[in-house]
């Protein structure tokens, strides 16, 4: 099997996850910039963390052959301070024309405030004017459904946005419909704790059908598994999906997508 | 099997609750009212339960209260 796991914080996982990662099949691995668990004190921290994801991070995934690609932006958990997030939007650009940076991402809402959505409409304009792919992250629990809202009036409200080139993460049963009706790309995350299940995830696509949408892990620096896309490949198989219908899913949506940018090179 | 599984671990949290002591929460308020889905015989009972525990307003916060989540709206008073 081959897959690519469209959303891994890989700075955060150890060298082992890559050896597994690539041993199950995993054919490219895709970053979006994240919060590093504390908040930076800095821009120069944010300097930092684009040179390791655009130079160290890839280099490390090289070690194994896996591709690594990334997406940055400053996250939503610290857009509350739009000072600096101006601060490090500025920093962006510079770092664009890096081989494996396919777009603007994760930004997004986490908690829907002023500021928040202040910092989401910046990192639009930043995606618009460069002509970047876009990668939102939707809220977690009670904030999701009203998050989702929000983030899909600001994409709305920027004309020069083209809603195929956007995906919107982390959709579960109340959002997904939201979302695919806008005509955006939406990512089911599947978490041990919390979030989707790989079971709900699957009846997501039994009903929805599976155009339009990926899985990820979004594994990170807390509670999360490495393998939960092939684990939820599984799932299909048991579910009766055939092995062409698995790969055009695991595989041929997360490369149909990101294919709109030439950064992305197929994989072999 | 599963779902016996989770619906028995449901039914032993609910007890625990009972057995305890202290100040009522706003989350299991909103959890009594999501689990009368459970019973529902119509089906987009995963959707209805995560409604139930979302916050249906559209008016963005002045300030964001920190970065977690509770796991449900605590209503527009809090
Ligand atoms: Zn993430």
């Amino acid at each position: 099997m081959r897959y690519i796991e469209p959303h891994g914080h890989m700075v955060s996982r150890v060298t082992d996850d890559y050896v597994n990662m690539v041993t199950a099949g995993c054919a490219a691995v895709c970053e979006p910039a994240f919060w590093a668990g504390f908040d930076r004190s800095s821009p120069d921290g944010f300097f930092d963390y684009f040179k390791q994801l655009t130079e160290y991070e890839p280099k490390r995934a090289a070690k194994f052959g896996l591709p690594h690609y990334c997406w940055l932006c400053i996250n939503p958990k610290e857009s509350e301070d739009v000072r600096l997030a101006e601060e490090v939007i500025a920093l962006i650009p510079q770092f664009l024309n890096a081989p494996g940076v396919l777009g603007i991402g994760e930004i997004g809402l986490n908690k829907n405030s002023r500021n928040e959505l202040k910092v989401l409409e910046m990192h639009i304009d930043l995606a618009a004017r460069h002509d970047q792919l876009i990668l939102v992250h939707t809220p977690h629990l009670e904030d999701k459904w009203k998050g989702t809202k929000l983030i899909l009036d600001a994409l709305k409200n920027d004309r020069r946005v083209k809603p195929e080139r956007v995906i919107v993460d982390h959709v579960e049963e109340h959002t997904v419909k939201l979302v695919l009706d806008a005509g955006h790309w939406g990512g089911m995350t599947l978490y041990p704790e919390s979030k989707c299940t790989a079971a709900r995830a699957i009846d997501i696509l039994d009903t929805m059908g599976t155009d339009r949408l990926w899985m990820n892990s979004a594994c990170d620096w807390g509670v999360s598994v490495p393998l939960a896309v092939p684990y939820a490949a599984l799932e299909m198989r048991k579910r009766g999906y055939t092995p062409g219908q698995i790969d055009q899913f695991v595989f041929g949506n997360p490369a149909r997508f990101m294919s709109q940018t030439a950064k992305f090179k197929m994989p072999e | 099997m599963e779902a016996r599984a989770k619906l028995i671990d449901v039914a032993a949290f609910l007890d625990r609750v009972d057995r305890a002591s202290g100040p009522g929460d706003f989350r299991w308020t909103a959890l009594r009212g999501a689990l009368a889905e459970l019973a529902s015989e119509k089906s987009g009972r995963a959707e209805r339960v995560l409604l139930a525990l979302s916050d249906p307003t559209l008016e963005p916060l002045a300030a964001a209260p920190g970065k977690g989540a509770a796991g449900a709206w605590p209503g527009k008073s809090a």
